[in-house]
């Protein structure tokens, strides 16, 4: 049974080994001539006189929430999916109610404005 | 057993890694070239010799491996250093689980052209795509930079709105093939059907003329599923961040977005890992849509059949094999082709247009086709069951 998970460690292992060995080589091979204008960050040209770390929009909270509970969602689906055919019209008005209830909470976050940006 | 699994690999990364994502940053180059009337990249030489500027692929790693590692002042400098890693390592794994032939039989052993066969093959793909997200969002934050901070806000807000889409609009195709396993579902589309056979099953008709059987189409899922195709291909256009969706990093707006602080191999990773999704993206639709290594109206039962008798059953089966990988592969090709035509087709969307796209026109619609999937397969095979 976890020999189909086999593959994923074969090629998880080559892929870190990969990506490792070319950051490796990189470091190796580039040129290390530091001065302290080169560090700083970009910015056009200028100094950088505000700093990236403060707060930014709460937009992408709400986005984030969004995409928990959507996501949550179709998690839900899946297996219903999978499984549609045994369970038949039982199954389907079980899953119109839920998707029903996922479209009125959509419909909500819509009107509230949590879709506008 | 081992080192079946072991060769598979280096297989699929080989072709994946070592051919396609290099040959496609030249593609690009050219096809953007061919569209805007220009030449295109062609410098790059051996020997003088510059084969249409194939080797500027290779150009390309001589120069950011050789170029200096600088990172800025202020920085993370452990998540800027994981942060490529972890966005290029989950696009080279997720092709773990897609299938790039069939299954097939020697003798006493069977041999299946895929690296991890998971029963929850979608599922782990959507999972791993997501940890993709974090490598994005890392970069961003690490680097001390307010363009990159802002393309990472950008980046994650979008990936994550896509990532839902992208996982409703599958739903309908599970609920065709009833499974969530790939090499399951490129099985059930290595098959025909008769192009007005539903008027059968509904009992519109009492039965169709025999003439009739002679006219199939490919039991694939974008015939099954047309809808789910479009929403799937742009949800996951977006999920990749490429032009048309490519706010993250809009180059006349943020500099280079969440990169915008790497330099050398490191911004490689980033670079690689979005072609090496384009390939990705090509193998998922070609598995879920496009039929996988099937080969349209032969199925592998016809084809091995067919010619065992003449060669033998032996050589048809490897004969079957390499064919099916030449179809798989030839898919994934015209499918990126399509994704380098619309990048270089439409212009980058507002990011407003792009989130509005995602939960108010992809969504909803994800949402109506589970529904109108579900009753017409009620109502056209449910009177049987």
């Amino acid at each position: 049974m976890l020999s189909e998970y086999a593959g994923v460690l074969v090629i998880l292992g080559i892929a870190v080994v990969l990506t490792g060995a070319m950051l490796t080589v990189h470091l190796l091979l580039g040129p290390r001539r530091q001065f302290p204008e080169k560090q700083e960050p970009f910015e056009c040209g200028e100094r950088q006189i505000v700093s990236p770390h403060q707060r930014f929009s709460v937009k992408f909270y709400l986005v984030a929430i969004l995409f928990i509970l959507f996501d949550v969602e179709a998690v839900f689906l899946y297996p219903w999916g999978a499984l549609f055919r045994d369970l038949g019209w039982f199954g389907f008005i079980e899953m119109f109610a839920f998707i029903t209830v996922l479209g009125v909470g959509l419909a909500y976050a819509w009107l509230k404005g949590a879709l506008e940006w | 057993m081992d080192l079946e699994v072991l060769l598979k690999t280096l297989f699929i990364i080989l072709v994946v890694v070592g051919a396609f994502a290099p040959v496609i940053t030249w593609v690009e180059r050219k096809q953007s070239a061919v569209m805007q009337d220009r030449i295109g990249a062609n410098r790059a030489d051996i020997a003088g010799i510059t084969v249409l500027g194939l080797f500027h692929p290779l150009a390309d790693v001589i120069k950011l491996l050789s170029k200096e590692d600088v990172v800025p002042e202020g920085a993370h400098r452990g998540m800027h250093l994981v942060a490529p890693l972890v966005a290029a390592i989950p696009a080279i794994i997720a092709f773990a689980v897609i299938p790039y032939g069939s299954s097939y039989r020697f003798g006493e052993d069977t041999l299946s052209l895929v690296v991890a066969d998971i029963d929850w093959g979608l599922l782990y793909v959507f999972a791993i795509g997501s940890i993709a997200t974090y490598g994005t969002v890392m970069a961003g934050w690490a680097s001390n930079n307010n363009w990159s901070l802002l393309g990472a806000l950008r980046a994650s807000a979008q990936m994550i709105s896509y990532e839902v889409t992208m996982g409703l609009s599958v739903v309908g195709v599970f609920m065709v093939f009833q499974t969530l396993r790939l090499t399951d579902m490129a099985h059930a589309q290595d098959t025909t059907f008769r192009l007005l056979g539903f008027l059968e099953w509904g009992g519109l008709v009492e039965s169709l003329p025999a003439w009739l059987d002679w006219i199939r189409i490919p039991k694939w899922g974008i015939v099954l599923q047309p809808l789910g195709f479009i929403m799937f291909l742009t949800a996951s256009m977006a999920e990749n961040k490429r032009p048309p969706f490519d706010n993250p990093e809009a180059e006349s707006e943020l500099v280079a977005g969440y990169f915008t602080e790497y330099s050398g191999m490191r911004f490689g990773l980033f670079y690689m890992s979005e072609f090496i999704e384009v390939v990705v993206i090509g193998g998922l639709v070609t598995a879920i849509f496009l039929g996988g290594w099937a080969i349209p109206f032969v199925s592998q039962e016809a084809f091995i059949g067919g010619l065992g008798g003449v060669l033998g059953e032996g050589f048809a089966t490897l004969l079957c094999m390499v064919a099916h990988v030449v179809s798989f592969f030839a898919k994934v090709v015209v499918m990126i082709y399509v994704q380098m035509l619309l990048r270089w087709t439409l212009p980058r969307f507002r990011y407003d247009q792009v989130m509005d796209l995602c939960w108010k026109i992809l969504l909803p619609l994800s949402l109506a086709n589970i529904l109108v999937t579900g009753l017409v397969l009620l109502l056209v095979e449910g009177g049987a069951a």
